[in-house]
């Protein structure tokens, strides 16, 4: 398999944006070299215990089809949490579509676009940022990306600007889409004082399709800036997404992110934040909601390495079926982070027999100052408030929605932005009632 | 008893008590009031001995004895007590076991015998009454999950249980519904007496209606700008603190 | 404010003597020829022989865990090892009046005093000194209710059936590297029977001592409890100052049948190594015990404040229908100690309930880390689990790790998990100090308030020795 990879790499080579310059040409190299040496993590990799990857290590995967011939406005109407005039980047199987995007106005200075433009107008940023966040020595996966990545949607917000209006990078996949691999790369630079919302959705318009998507997304969020990241997967449930976002947050920061994964079969996503200066704030709320077979594994890792910061964390997931979760989240507290406040919190329900969850919130200190908690939880619905609903006259089925619903809300509750909140509320909904 | 002369003391190098006089005789309340951040908690912590502030001049005389030479504990053994504005919680350790581990202390710095818990229980019966509480309270851990106004009142069953000879109450007051302020004033009064002295820590005038004090002082930006009788208070219930700032920026 | 915490976890280790005592002891190394020479020594049958070398078999395939444990420290060399020490006088299994004087004099020292006239009231002991028994305590006043207690090498001779069911049927030979090692080669250890609905009417207690040099332990201890009895264990260790470390590998089996309950406590005090981290015992110990019956009963309690580094994880297999494992432990590390211990308990039968309450604390250089497995497996309807693990750090150089690993399999079950860090606050410390307490006994107090979900899980004798450990006094009874 990872000689395909590497093919493909060739392939690329001459392919999107043979223009690349050296400085990222050499990381490339460096990137697929370090691949050819790693491969895929195995299954004694503590890190992938529990993420059966098999199936993608062995699989062949194309380069995804170059044509995004046929998608219309209307076929993404769905997806654009009704602000089709938000600034939006389509990229269909992993190509970029000016046609399918939106361009709103933007205030000075502010950059929205697709990767390879910006390498080609913004080539000193993206040398400070592109691949100095996520280095590809950090999985084999974002090696993989490194290595082969075409497109991907870059946001550079300028210092003290507030981008009012969200930004929207949706990713797309279509039936054409079957047996290939795409590797977004995304870049979202938010300079000092500035202030903006970000949501990054993979959606397929093919439900049925087994494809591969491998994206790797990198922020930079600058000294007192304020940055929301939404990250919404629902790709074709027989679909693999191995994601990163990998952030780093500069002195009075505030960044939130809230992840939520319904499609894949397989859904990884890796959220990492590196605290790098004092009196930082980051949430990180997350919701899955999985049935079938599917597998949904979220790990998570913040590095507190300076004092005075506050991180607050909560991951909820509603398993169905025979479906199975994973959730690994590790607190990092140097010696130097004194004042640290770091709370994380994993909570399961369970709504069949066979469904399975392995969580394991993990905690590593060595400062002696500093109120560190993590809690998780599996079980099922409360049956005192299940009788207490039904001795209300709600029926059973309805009473059990309402109270996987609440669950569910607590943490949508958190998302900032009020349209992607209802429309959150109602995929979370239309979900229950189909059943989960 | 105490004797506090051209008291200066600072926090984090930013000087907070610029000079304080104040000499309080054996029996006698005194009723420290002052704007938010006059450096009234300042006085009591410093008389305590709080670690976070630096004394830079000046001298306190409790009892014949240099007080800001000695440690925290040795203050507390030799009679001084500090009501808390905000006490400390401790985890897993039960009020009963806390009180009469302090309680020991205080006897064996005094060349007393400890007493045993059984002795320990009787005594602790009849001090709850006074703040009016069950001997439940006694097996909850020190403080934690207490509300505001329990925490005050087990700063008041303390002090009836120590038996100090100076007792500061640093804002006892704050937080504290009416009938939770009216039990814990109750308290001090029935501790009252003619060799205990009282230095009573308050924003509002409101606590000095059931703690009638002797002096009143109004502390603002580290000094004490005026002092009178009980009537101070009243008066600057009527006039607000700007009245005594304003007398301070033109004199 | 750290330095008088730091110096008060840092009280001179009382035990760190050695006994001047001629010794027969097995050549350096390890072969089928030193297992042979040990099963020799001890007089054993064939197939417990045919055991041994199987799992020395296993064992030489295996290889020492290094990745996964959050332990750092060079491979043991095992061919400079003495897996066998035994002191020369004494007949073996003898009356303790035919015990070496210097023995029993090593034990009062240790405050275990042995002879007739002065043991101890309502606990049995049985002493271990290196690889043997040195006597049992109680023996015959427990033999009148049918409790067998005695060492191990005892109950191979008088109660082999026994030992020949139960030996290896909770941890089996091939369990992990230690145990298979321990299979080889253990020496001696403690045998407790309890039959049926009998409750012990004392506490067993084996004392666990290391003398000679170069020498590791291999203890293996068994306990049954039939259906309806109930006994309650405690354990001791303690060894001499080396500057070489010294390898404590044992092997704890307890199988609790129906409605039995067994309560095992254990106090910690191997030598942990001087200040530069020279020296000291390597605790690597495998604990297990099955819930066999149902509504049986497995509690472990231990305090962790010695040995260099220690690697254990005291487990419950939840079998038995409404069964219940439980899990205390206090763990302390300073100077260079390490410590990577937690437990597993793993839920098989219906309704099947588990607690776990680890208390961490970090001293020094000190690395504490709890790893923890809770897994309910498809069949285990019902099955509850609650896990408390908090951590305290003294000072800045040290570090609290947590590792816990939740696997649920069942959707009628329920599994809670919370985890916090404390810190002896500023503000804690002054406001004892202002109510009279000096800064030793405020500490004493705030780390003693900590620990005491689990001192409460001890036998009070256990508890006040736990708490002298801590260097704190134990808290009164008021209230």
């Amino acid at each position: 398999m990872s000689e395909t990879l590497l093919q493909e790499t060739d392939a690329r080579a001459g392919a999107a944006i043979a223009e690349g310059p050296d400085w990222l040409e050499a990381v490339r190299r460096a990137a697929a070299e370090r691949f050819a040496q790693t491969g895929f993590p195995g299954s004694r990799d503590e890190e992938w215990r529990f993420t059966p990857i098999g199936p993608i290590a062995q699989g062949v995967w194309r380069a995804a089809p170059t044509a995004s011939a046929g998608v219309t406005r209307e076929q993404l109407a769905p997806f654009t949490f009704g602000h089709p005039e938000w600034n939006t980047l389509v990229f269909v199987n992993g190509l970029y579509s000016e046609a399918l995007s939106t361009a709103s106005a933007l205030p000075a200075g502010v950059v929205v676009s697709s990767l390879a433009e910006a390498l080609r107008s913004d080539g000193a940023l993206l040398e400070r940022h592109l691949t100095r966040h996520a280095p590809a020595e950090g999985s084999p996966f974002t090696a993989v990306n490194t290595a082969s990545f075409r497109e991907g949607g870059v946001v550079h917000v300028p210092a003290n600007v507030d981008l009012d209006q969200p930004v929207h990078l949706l990713f797309v996949s279509t039936a054409a889409a079957g047996g290939s691999v795409t590797h977004p790369r995304n870049l979202i630079v938010v300079e000092r004082g500035a202030r903006a919302s970000v949501i990054e959705s993979y959606v397929t318009l093919a439900p049925g399709q087994s494809y591969w998507s491998n994206p790797v997304t990198e922020v930079s969020a600058g000294a007192g800036s304020w940055l929301e990241h939404t990250r919404i997967q629902r790709e074709s449930e027989a679909a693999y997404h191995v994601g990163l976002t990998h952030v780093d947050q500069q002195r009075d920061s505030h960044y939130r992110s809230f992840s939520m994964a319904m499609g894949a079969a397989l859904a990884r996503h890796n959220l990492h934040v590196r605290l790098n200066d004092e009196n930082v704030e980051t949430l990180m709320y997350g919701l899955y909601l999985t049935r079938g077979e599917q597998v949904a594994d979220n790990h998570t890792a913040i590095f507190h390495d300076h004092p005075n910061c506050r991180s607050w964390e909560v991951y909820k997931g509603v398993l169905d079926d025979r479906s199975r979760a994973v959730f690994n989240g590790k607190v990092f507290v140097t010696p130097e982070a004194q004042k640290t406040d770091a709370k994380q919190t994993n909570r399961n329900l369970l709504l069949s027999d066979s469904a399975k969850v392995n969580t394991k919130p993990q905690l590593e200190i060595f400062a002696d100052d500093v109120k560190c908690t993590h809690g998780a939880t599996v079980g099922r619905l409360d049956s005192a408030a299940l009788f207490y609903a039904r001795s209300r006259g709600v029926p059973a089925a309805a009473a059990e929605r309402l109270l996987t619903y609440a669950f569910a809300a607590e943490v949508i509750d958190e998302v900032a932005l009020p349209p992607v909140r209802e429309e959150l509320d109602r995929l979370v909904l239309e979900r229950l009632e189909t059943g989960v | 008893m105490l004797n506090i002369k051209d008291l200066r003391a600072s926090a984090g190098g930013v000087e907070i008590l610029k000079g304080i006089n104040l000499a309080v005789r054996p029996g006698e309340v005194h009723a420290i009031m002052g704007p938010n951040g006059s450096g009234k908690s300042t006085l009591a912590q410093v008389l305590a001995g709080h670690p976070a502030y630096e004394v830079t001049g000046g001298s306190v005389t409790y009892l014949e004895q240099d007080l800001l030479d000695m440690e925290p504990e040795e203050r507390a053994q030799a009679g001084v007590f500090l009501a808390f504005q905000y006490p400390v919680e401790i985890p897993g350790v039960s009020n009963a076991y806390f009180l009469r581990a302090a309680y020991n202390e205080i006897r064996k710095a005094r060349g007393m015998e400890e007493v045993d818990s059984m002795d320990f229980i009787d005594l602790l019966e009849e001090k709850l009454k006074l703040v009016e509480w069950e001997s439940e309270i006694m097996s909850r851990a020190v403080n934690a999950g207490f509300s505001g106004g329990e925490k005050k009142r087990n700063e008041i069953l303390q002090l009836a249980v120590l038996e100090p000879k100076l007792a500061i109450l640093d804002e006892t007051d704050s937080g504290l519904d009416i009938d939770a302020l009216r039990i814990v004033a109750a308290g001090v009064n029935k501790l009252r007496s003619q060799d205990r002295s009282f230095i009573v820590v308050t924003h509002y005038q409101r606590l000095l209606n059931y703690i009638v004090p002797d002096h009143v002082h109004v502390l603002s930006s580290g000094r004490i700008v005026r002092s009178g009788g009980k009537e101070l208070a009243l008066e600057l219930e009527a006039r607000g603190y700007e009245w005594v700032e304003a007398a301070e920026a033109m004199a | 404010m750290s330095s008088s915490v730091e110096s008060l976890v840092n009280k001179e280790y009382k035990y760190g003597f050695v006994t001047d005592i001629e010794s027969d002891m097995a050549p350096k190394g390890l072969s089928e020829d030193i297992v042979r020479f040990i099963s020799a020594r001890k007089h054993e049958p064939e197939w417990l022989l045919d055991w041994r070398l199987k799992a020395y078999r296993g064992w030489v395939k295996m290889t020492e865990p290094h990745e996964w444990p959050n332990i750092r420290y060079q491979p043991v060399d095992y061919q400079n090892l003495r897996y066998y020490s035994a002191p020369k006088t004494g007949k073996p299994f003898g009356s303790l009046d035919e015990v070496d004087p210097k023995l029993l004099e090593t034990y009062e020292k240790l405050g275990i005093p042995l002879s007739e006239q002065k043991i101890l009231a309502g606990v049995a002991v049985d002493a271990i000194f290196d690889s043997v028994s040195v006597g049992t305590t109680y023996k015959a006043k427990l033999a009148e209710q049918g409790i067998i207690f005695c060492s191990f090498g005892e109950a191979v001779q008088e109660h082999p059936e026994l030992v020949r069911k139960y030996l290896g049927s909770v941890v089996p030979a091939s369990d992990n590297f230690f145990a298979a090692l321990n299979a080889a080669v253990f020496s001696d250890g403690s045998f407790v029977y309890i039959p049926k609905g009998v409750r012990c009417p004392m506490e067993l207690s084996t004392y666990f001592r290391i003398n000679t040099a170069e020498t590791g332990q291999f203890e293996r201890t068994l306990i049954v409890a039939e259906a309806g009895a109930h006994v309650s264990y405690l354990e001791g260790c303690t060894a001499p100052k080396r500057d070489e470390n010294q390898l404590h590998a044992a092997v704890v089996e307890l199988v609790a049948l129906e409605g039995a309950t067994i309560k095992y406590s254990t106090v910690q005090n191997w030598y942990a190594g001087d200040e530069k981290g020279r020296g000291g015992i390597y605790n690597f110990v495998t604990k297990r015990g099955k819930c066999a019956g149902a509504n049986s009963k497995i509690s472990w309690t231990q305090v962790e404040t010695g040995s260099a580094i220690t690697w254990k994880y005291p487990s419950v297999i939840l079998q038995g229908d409404n069964s219940v494992g439980e899990f205390y432990s206090v763990a302390v590390v300073n100077g260079h100690q390490q410590a990577d211990t937690g437990t597993k308990m793993i839920h098989l039968g219906k309704n099947t309930r588990s607690t776990i309450v680890s208390k961490g604390i970090s001293a020094g250089q000190g690395q504490n880390s709890y790893r923890g497995l809770v897994k309910v497996l498809p069949k285990a309807a019902g099955a509850r689990n609650y896990t408390q693990c908090d951590s305290m750090l003294i000072g800045n150089r040290c570090g609290a790790h947590t590792f816990p690993y939740i696997d649920v399999q069942n959707s009628s079950s329920s599994v809670e998990h919370e985890a916090s860090t404390a810190k002896i606050g500023e503000d804690q410390i002054f406001y004892l100090k202002q109510r009279g307490l000096n800064t030793e006994n405020a500490i004493s107090m705030i780390v003693n308030g900590f620990c005491k979900e689990v001192f409460k899980e001890l036998p009070m004798e256990f508890a006040v020795e736990a708490q002298k450990l801590l260097g704190i006094s134990l808290e009164g009874s008021v209230g």
